[in-house]
């Protein structure tokens, strides 16, 4: 199903959501089900024109809900898939992504964040979902959620979204927001055959012998595709080995124990962030999205009046690097975490930093990026 | 091919040509009583009257159904197609006297 | 009991007797739909199920196919991302009433508007089973559920009408007490290219009938062989079932209909490879079987 034919590659001026497009092409995603929603509407319009190029399928569904449930069906069709949405879309999203968690289907989901809440700013930028990215469907359960800054980034990330969710057979978001999706910047695209993907782990032992939810000592089970004759049994009821619906405590703990396990025990390969300048800092600035790109204006600035100011970008949100805030906290005055909301991943910071530092936030409601005025005022202010 | 008993023969209102070469199939019933939740519909649909609930039950209290008359089994199949609890399936089988139900 | 049923090889066996209420038509629909996949030559391996929640949602788990529960109402969208992933899989979708017309009734005419290619069983017993007997989209005016204790005061679909005003290519009706026509119908709409929707009438002696006075599973049986009456190709806008009167059951509709990827294909078949072209099901002729 897969044609390396119009995988684009070199050099090229691309858009955020244009990037993020071809990241998950160059990903192997030969599947795209979404609904138009502004700021995100642009990965759904270059995915039909592109798909169709390299043998694969797009589809405009009559909403973000049949959209979710349509990867989820291609994904045990064998496909890699994806899904573009903006806020509103992502709520309407939640309770499949819970359907996709729980039957540990691999896919990727694209939140462009836009002003909320509700139908809020339309075509401009927040980045107030992430807590819901974390939370947003019911039950217990742990996911992955990553967060570009630049269109190479969201390539790149889109790609790296792909490859976490075949190897931890999970949904896996990519938290971007407006700005990054609509800002042109140079991307460059490796050859195909140098990018590391992920493939899907297939069952190694014949129909006879297979469980669908028997976990490899990784706690993620082996996945058999429709139509290979494993003639297995997937629910979104709490169910045992074989996939059948048993609805009493001793199976919830045995599946939803492992389901949060499989993240959490694997965390140290998943956690992803960047570092730069802490090892000396007196305050860092911890941020994501395209709130990390603008705190570099105001880190340089404070830099300049001779505050030990340390940059910290996580480039996965979720799961949250809590050793690492753990550890730092050990040894700065305080962090300030910019973020377009009104404090999301900031409590994350202050829940890690177990009172040891200060975690100063520094709020937007939305519609623009932070002044760096007011991210320098904050960076004193914690350092104080 | 078996003839008609000479005890009892089938009353036909025009007796068809055929009828030496007639041969009415003949059923075995089997009954998986565990399954059976006594919904009644073989007992009701069954077109020979072949089967009756019985006044024994299995071990969740449903009277299953029992085939008094399984002589006058035709092998229809309607209680196979119609039982939601796939406890009852006929098989065809040959048999030496063919006996016309009531 | 180590007694097996014909048919067991296609049920999870260890999970017989399963969950439906003494007089439920489910059984009989599943035992219906078994005979007609094992009539229709179409290769066990290609066929998945996906099912909705509710009572007929649970068939999937039943069935030794491969078989997906899904959330509430999406069993389509699930079912046709299953389809459009490899086209060479036969995707039925068996689910309720409620979960089909209700929250899934976008769903259906959205897939019924595109002619994605999948077969859909509509169980209906005219109320919500699984949570306890609630009206829904199908219950008919007057009756009474435990939402509607006055008697329901909503008008309800008619699913054929809803099916074939969409664009389904082959809509049927029948009872669960047909059987045999309710087989050969069922392999029609497995053969058919297209969005084809067979509803299914079924007792529901639990809830809806009880609640109604209507009687046990097998007096609703009864009911169905003095109320329903065959009009193959009556027109799908007047086949509405009134309360206590007559189900006009039948193939209501059979016409052909470029699918979804019939159209993809017409589009950009000049322009792109379009790999799925190799992964035609192979189509296995069958008799057709009007009655």
């Amino acid at each position: 199903m897969e044609s390396e034919s119009g995988v684009l590659r070199g050099e090229h001026f691309l858009s955020g959501n244009e990037a993020c497009a071809e990241g998950a092409i160059a990903a192997g995603c030969r599947f795209f089900a979404g609904y138009p929603i502004t700021p995100s509407t642009e990965v759904a319009e270059h995915l039909s024109e592109r798909l169709p190029e390299v043998g694969g399928m797009f589809i405009q569904m009559e909403d973000e809900i049949a959209s979710m449930n349509a990867i989820l069906g291609a994904a045990w069709g064998g496909m890699k898939t994806m899904t573009a949405t903006s806020g509103p879309g992502f709520s309407l999203m939640m309770e499949n992504l819970g359907l996709g968690i729980m039957t540990e289907t691999p896919c990727v989901l694209v939140n462009v964040q836009r002003g909320g809440p509700s139908t809020g700013l339309p075509t401009l930028v927040g980045q107030g979902d992430m807590m819901q990215a974390r939370w947003g469907s019911h039950g217990p359960y742990e996911i992955i959620a990553v967060s570009p800054s630049s269109p190479q980034e969201f390539f790149d990330l889109t790609i790296k979204a792909f490859n976490l969710s075949e190897q931890w057979r999970v949904p896996v978001l990519v938290m971007a927001d407006e700005v990054v999706g609509h800002m042109t910047e140079k991307v460059t695209i490796p050859e195909p055959g140098t990018i590391r993907l992920t493939a899907r782990r297939t069952p190694r032992v014949p129909p006879e012998k297979y469980l669908p939810y028997e976990p490899d000592a990784d706690l993620v089970p082996q996945m058999a595709i429709a139509g290979h004759g494993y003639r297995m049994h997937i629910t979104g009821l709490t169910h045992d080995r074989k996939g059948y619906p048993v609805i009493n405590e001793e199976a919830q703990a045995e599946l939803v124990e492992r389901l949060v396990e499989k993240i959490r025990k694997n965390k140290h390969e998943i956690v992803e962030y960047q570092e730069e300048m802490c090892e000396d800092a007196d305050v860092i600035v911890c941020s994501y999205g395209i709130s990390a790109r603008t705190s570099l204006l105001p880190i340089e600035r404070a830099r300049e009046e001779g505050i030990k100011v340390g940059f910290l970008k996580l480039i996965v949100v979720w799961p949250f690097p809590d050793e690492l805030i753990d550890e730092l906290a050990g040894h700065v005055k305080g962090f300030v975490v910019p973020e377009i909301n009104f404090g999301q991943i900031s409590l994350e910071v202050e829940r890690c930093a177990h009172g040891k530092a200060r975690v100063i936030l520094v709020p937007h409601a939305g519609g623009g990026i932070h002044d760096p005025e007011k991210v320098l005022e904050a960076i004193r202010r914690a350092a104080a | 091919m078996k003839e008609a008993s000479t005890a009892e023969k089938p009353k036909y209102w025009r007796t068809p040509l055929d009828v030496d070469k007639l041969k009415i199939p003949h059923g075995k019933i089997h009954i998986i009583k565990e399954r059976c939740k006594s919904c009644g519909f073989c007992v009701e649909y069954c077109p020979r009257d072949v089967l009756e609930l019985s006044t024994e039950f299995n071990s969740k209290g449903y009277h299953f159904p029992v085939a008094t008359h399984e002589e006058c089994c035709v092998n229809c199949k309607l209680c196979d197609m119609l039982c939601p609890e796939f406890a009852i399936f006929s098989e065809e089988i040959e048999t030496e006297v063919e006996k016309v139900g009531k | 009991m180590n007694e097996r049923h014909p048919m067991d090889k296609l049920l999870r066996e260890d999970r017989i007797p399963h969950i439906w209420c003494s007089g439920c038509g489910l059984g009989t629909c599943l035992t219906a739909f078994i005979t007609a996949i094992q009539e229709s030559g179409i290769p066990l391996e290609q066929m998945c199920v996906v099912s909705g929640i509710g009572c007929t949602g649970r068939v999937a788990g039943y069935l030794n196919l491969d078989s997906f529960h899904t959330t509430h109402g999406r069993a389509i969208p699930f079912a046709a991302g299953l389809h459009l992933a490899n086209p060479s899989l036969k995707v039925i979708v068996i689910s309720g009433d409620g979960d089909l017309i209700a929250i899934g009734g976008n769903h259906f005419i959205h897939s019924a508007r595109r002619n994605l290619d999948m077969t859909v069983v509509c169980v209906n017993n005219f109320n919500y089973g699984m949570t306890g007997g609630q009206g829904g989209p199908t219950t008919p005016l007057g009756s009474k559920t435990t939402t509607t204790p006055y008697g329901n005061f909503e008008f309800p679909f008619s699913i054929p009408y809803l099916a074939a005003a969409s664009g389904a290519p082959y809509v049927a009706r029948w009872t669960a007490l047909d059987t045999r026509r309710l087989s050969k119908s069922l392999g029609e709409a497995l053969h058919k290219r297209g969005f084809s929707v067979v509803e299914i009438i079924s007792p529901c002696p639990t809830l809806f009938n009880r609640f109604n006075k209507q009687g046990t599973g097998l007096d609703v049986l009864k009911s169905y062989q003095q109320n329903a009456v065959i009009q193959h190709g009556a027109d799908p806008a007047k086949v509405a079932i009134e309360r206590d009167g007559k189900i006009i059951v039948g193939k209501f509709v059979d016409i052909e209909r470029p699918t979804f990827l019939d159209m993809v294909k017409e589009r950009l078949g000049d322009k792109f490879e379009i790999p799925w072209e190799k992964l035609e099901r192979k189509e296995v002729t069958v008799p057709s079987a009007d009655e």
